[in-house]
């Protein structure tokens, strides 16, 4: 079975964010940037469903965007996927505009369930995973802490308020990874050897145009330093008149 | 026929959810603003409290009705939901960003060939066009979005829009059988969490971090907890220590969280942590180090030991509320 891990690039989650002159996107000088934490869980996955499956599965890791991309393309390449795909476009895509690549690229190599992050740490859209299930008219289970492949069938717990929803679906399906659903391996030292040689394939990303336009990007209204009021069990008293009264939460 | 704005409401286990009424309020603004027709959609099999929503300036709300509603299928509500949007010629949908907005947005955007923005704080109309303002970077920065498409739907993030109460008037409740309804993918089962509150929907949220020094110390912040009616939360240090369940984790690879009252205690504040719970609208903090970068974002500190601090804190708390 063909099974495709989507893997975005995004600032490390320490970074302390610059808006950029143009006022729609950070500035990315001195920024760090590294695979999307949630999408190690998707290349894990990826990778013990291929185990389960055996045979001649292979994953192919694809990312849309720019050159920089190939570093956390490579980083699933060490983890044990077998090929790497960018999808290469340099303008800045809305998530739709990355699910339709993603989706014609599932497509033409004819997976048959891919695995995404629940959410790419750089926007926080949690969507591009659906839309590309929803494109491909693919079954979809976003924020999974569980999951099964029995033949075409699939099992899997999807996290939600207050608990767990268990689904069940058919191939071919889309799922988006939650933390607590794997521990992402160790790339080793020979993953790491083997990925440095590997050919990551360059393709254009297929066409398409926006939905969203961003008009703004600004830090949020920064906050006054509150009040510290006391250093023990005496200043008790005083906090909960505070909250009481003055904020009038309790 | 003016083209129509729908209120997408969710319920569970029979009954609307309150980020349900905070979306029908929403649409009925905008409705108002952009001269456009306003009804509220929900899926489900029975539902109870269907009629509430007709105080938030409502007066048609549209019941997609099958028994193979009563749990969530994606595909079922997707199918049913984007039918009757189609029919009807709506322009704009909202609905909650909770697990079952986030799932559902998106694909009703894709049948719809509309975009959607996720997680909203703001709309506004402005010179005619709905402008959302969300937060990205987990917080630390906020965009303004406009969307090009010809329909638009929007999620908004729960707690942050009030529910407006507006002239009370009944509504007229139009039930749609589905008649077999899409059912590729589909709830069969539901585990309830033993957490009694989920901090994704709690108002107040009182959260432990190292500085509680082991996860039998935890009684100390179920206390307060309980003195308070608020979830416990938790710092990814102490759930990578397995001392607290995921789901409780606040921060950037946690929950965001936008309560009326956190209480972060013994959590020194790093930027993932406080990328997850800035926001919420009165923050204290309790730590033994005044420099600790909680405070900064603090509203109220007491630069203290928790040991001493929440035992006390939780009398007191019992003595106002008794
Ligand atoms: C990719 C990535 C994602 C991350 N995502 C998240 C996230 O979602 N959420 C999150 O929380 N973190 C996240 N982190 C981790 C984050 O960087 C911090 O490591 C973590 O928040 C620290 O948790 P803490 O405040 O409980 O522990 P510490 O930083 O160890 O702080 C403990 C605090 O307790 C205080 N203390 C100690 N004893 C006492 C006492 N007796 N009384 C009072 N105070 C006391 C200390 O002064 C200290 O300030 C992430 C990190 C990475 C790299
Ligand atoms: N540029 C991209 N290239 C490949 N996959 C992506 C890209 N952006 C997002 N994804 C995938 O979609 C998931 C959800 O992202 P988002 O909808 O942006 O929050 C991520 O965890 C990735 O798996």
């Amino acid at each position: 079975m063909k099974i495709a891990v989507c893997v975005s690039h995004v600032p490390d989650t320490a970074t302390r964010i610059k808006i950029g002159a143009d006022r729609k996107t950070i500035d990315s000088a001195g920024v760090t940037y590294i695979i999307n934490p949630y999408d190690e869980f998707a290349v894990e996955e990826a990778l013990k469903t291929k185990e389960k499956l055996g045979g001649d599965s292979l994953v192919y890791a694809i990312s849309v965007g720019g050159d920089a991309n190939k570093e956390s393309i490579r980083k699933a390449l060490a983890m044990g996927v077998d090929e790497g795909i960018l999808l290469k476009d340099d303008t800045q895509r809305d998530s739709f505009g990355i699910a339709h690549a993603l989706a014609a690229e599932i497509k033409s190599l004819g997976c048959e369930i891919a695995f995404f992050g629940k959410q790419s740490v750089d926007f926080d859209n949690s969507i591009t995973g659906q839309v590309t299930a929803e494109l491909l008219d693919y079954n979809c289970v976003p924020v999974v802490v569980d999951f099964k492949l029995e033949g075409s069938k699939i099992i899997a717990e999807r996290e939600i308020e207050g608990g767990r929803e268990v689904v069940e679906t058919e191939l071919p399906a889309v799922i988006t990874t939650q933390k607590g659903l794997n521990e992402p391996r160790y790339a080793s030292l020979k993953g790491i050897m083997a990925s440095k040689k590997k050919v990551i394939a360059e393709k254009p990303a297929a066409q398409f145009s926006n939905y969203s336009e961003i008009i703004d990007m600004n830090l949020p209204p920064s906050k006054q330093p509150g009040r510290i009021l006391g250093t023990d069990s005496s200043a008790v008293a005083e906090l909960v008149k505070l909250l009481h009264e003055e904020a009038k939460v309790i | 026929m003016a083209n129509k704005i729908l209120a997408i409401l969710e319920q569970r286990e029979g009954l609307l959810k309150k980020v349900s009424f905070e979306a029908a309020s929403v649409a009925s603004v905008l409705a108002k603003d952009l001269n456009l027709e306003v009804e509220a959609v929900v899926a489900g099999s029975e539902i109870k409290n269907l009629n509430e929503i007709s105080k938030y300036g409502i007066k048609k709300i549209v019941h997609l009705k099958s028994s193979d509603f009563e749990n969530y299928t994606s595909s079922g509500y997707t199918e049913a939901i984007s039918n009757y949007a189609k029919e009807v010629n709506a322009v704009c949908l909202i609905m909650g960003n909770t697990a079952l907005g986030n799932d559902l947005a998106p694909r009703l955007a894709v049948k719809l060939n509309s975009g959607c923005v996720m997680d909203s704080i703001n709309l506004q109309v402005e010179t005619g066009e709905i402008i959302a303002t969300r937060p990205v970077y987990a917080g630390k920065a906020l965009v303004k979005v406009k969307l090009s498409s010809g329909i638009k739907v929007y999620t908004i993030r729960p707690n942050v829009f009030k529910a407006v109460l507006s002239e009370n008037s009944d509504a007229v409740i139009e039930v749609k059988e589905i008649s077999s309804p899409n059912l590729r993918s589909r709830v069969v089962s539901f585990k309830k969490s033993e957490g009694k509150l989920d901090v994704a929907e709690a108002d107040i949220i009182v959260s432990g971090g190292r500085g509680m020094k082991g996860p039998e110390n935890f009684n100390l912040i179920e206390s307060l907890a309980d003195s308070l009616g608020a979830a416990v939360g938790a710092s990814r240090a102490v759930v990578d220590a397995g001392w607290r369940p995921h789901r409780e984790q606040v921060g950037q690879t946690g929950k965001t969280v936008s309560p009326s009252l956190y209480v972060a205690c013994g959590i020194s504040g790093a930027i993932q942590h406080l990328a997850g719970m800035s926001s919420s609208k009165y923050i204290v903090a309790i730590n033994k180090d005044k420099d600790a970068p909680i405070f900064s974002v603090a509203d109220y500190g007491i630069a203290g030991d928790v040991f001493e601090i929440l035992p006390a804190l939780t009398e007191e708390i019992k003595k106002i509320r008794s």
